[in-house]
């Protein structure tokens, strides 16, 4: 974005450069993060950027469930109490923190790392649907809770995935209503995410 | 068109992207204005009253207060929500297929009364059709004539000669079908069966109505599709998105009625 200017130091130009990549940052935005962290003592630049690199080196994806983790499998997945005939099925890593806030749900889980979206050129191939497969090989699993989000992608991958999993055999269930249409369940209250867990229903061919 | 700083227009929502912490980036197509991008604003919180409005596919009245980046949505009211479409994956594919289509053909902010109707009316069309995939081709066939790029079925686009009633060839590049001789010259040209062209023909010129009553299927209509799709790529310069999921659900949907 940036050519290095005798008005802009080259390393401050980099930074700034590799600023914008980040999701929601404009070139103003950009600017003003790299001249912030710039006047930021050297401490805390260097425990951000130690930070980044942590998380890089350290945080991997959970070989079973998909989701981040230190240790694989993580630790939901180690946990021999949880019981391992259910798996709720969400969008993103954050839906899980959701869900286990909620106290409700002693199941696993499986993260998709994002929803169905034709327009946007998203298929179930750049999903982790082979994986959700691959965890139903075993026979073990008896009801699938499909927890993505109740808006369109959420609502089209829901739809994918009972046309794909319902020749297997298990009991397909999706989460009640108690949502409002279009939001993320991120943001959903405990109570709420609590009634849609119990009311949750089988869906009907 | 410039609008008043509060302002209602009718639309449909195209598609959505996140927008910071609970926003969302809006992108509608109106009958006034055309296609444009609105903000809506803690959309994405569970609370919020408008998100269930502003679902993709949805067809809305909106109040928009005019932004200095862009207009954001300041009420909203469904009017259609095409609810047969959001029930069943196959009817969805195709009704997100031609929210791609309209998002690709239309100009940003350029009223487009006809093309609105037509995309309202194939919403409904695909809500209720039996054959999803010849509703498709009219909307494509259709789109194709309002903006400008309506393919010559009638004489070569190579030398304006008379075609024959014989196989002919389909090339995009050159605008529609070319005859037998022009062909040997054009590398991307494809091979057009009689009744191939007598479909698009009646794509092009009957309605839609008429359109229904002639039953497309098998090889006919996969070549039907095959140039339909060639010749917007072509216009384009860039592949339809989805279409690579219908044609998943087309070959797994296949295979599942082997294995039954």
């Amino acid at each position: 974005m940036n050519e290095s200017t005798p008005a802009t130091a080259a390393p401050l130009a980099r930074l700034i450069d590799e600023l914008y990549k980040l999701p929601g940052i404009g070139p103003k935005s950009a600017q003003r993060l790299a001249y912030y962290l710039l006047r930021m003592p050297a401490e805390e630049a260097r425990a951000l950027a130690s930070a980044i690199v942590e998380v890089k080196e350290r945080v991997t994806f959970c070989s079973i469930c998909q989701n981040v983790t230190e240790v694989d499998p993580c630790r939901i997945c180690m946990d021999g109490e949880r019981d391992r005939s259910i798996i709720c099925v969400v969008e993103e890593p954050l839906d899980i923190l959701a869900i286990e806030r909620t106290q409700s749900y002693r199941g696993m889980h499986h993260v998709l790392h994002g929803a169905i979206s034709p327009i946007d050129g998203i298929g179930p191939e750049d999903l982790k649907v082979s994986e959700l497969l691959q965890r139903l090989r075993s026979g073990e699993v008896r009801e699938i809770i499909l927890a993505t989000n109740p808006n369109l992608e959420g609502e089209a991958t829901a739809m994918y995935l009972t046309r794909l999993l319902r020749p297997l055999g298990v009991l397909i269930t999706r989460l009640a209503r108690g949502l409002p249409v279009g939001g993320d369940l991120e943001y959903a209250d405990d109570l709420t995410l609590k009634r849609a867990l119990e009311g949750r229903q089988e869906i009907e061919s | 068109m410039s609008a008043p700083r509060m302002y209602k227009t009718e639309a449909v929502i195209l598609r959505q992207r996140r927008l910071g912490e609970a926003d969302r980036i809006l992108c509608i197509y109106t009958p006034a204005y055309g296609k444009m991008d609105v903000k809506a604003r803690g959309v994405r919180k569970t609370t919020s009253r408008m998100s269930g409005h502003l679902q993709p596919l949805t067809r809305c009245m909106l109040q928009l207060a005019q932004g200095h980046v862009s207009d954001v949505v300041a009420g909203c009211e469904t009017l259609e929500s095409f609810q047969p479409l959001r029930e069943n994956l196959d009817r969805l594919s195709r009704g997100l297929y031609a929210a791609e289509l309209i998002d690709r053909f239309a100009p940003e902010r350029m009223h487009s009364f006809p093309t609105y109707r037509l995309f309202v009316e194939t919403l409904r069309r695909l809500a209720e059709a039996e054959d999803l995939d010849q509703t498709l081709r009219f909307f494509e066939m259709r789109l194709l004539d309002q903006c400008g790029f309506r393919p010559e079925l009638e004489a070569c686009s190579g030398c304006g000669s008379r075609l024959e009633a014989v196989d002919n060839s389909f090339a995009p590049i050159s605008g529609g079908v070319v005859c037998h001789v022009c062909a040997g010259g054009i590398a991307e040209a494809r091979v057009l069966s009689l009744n191939g062209l007598k479909v698009l023909r009646l794509l092009q010129h009957g309605s839609y109505n008429d359109a229904m009553r002639v039953r497309i299927e098998g090889p006919l209509a996969r070549e039907v599709e095959t140039h339909l799709r060639s010749f917007i790529v072509s216009v384009l310069e860039r592949d339809v998105n989805a279409a690579a999921f219908i044609e998943r659900l087309r070959r797994e949907g296949a295979r599942h009625a082997v294995e039954a």
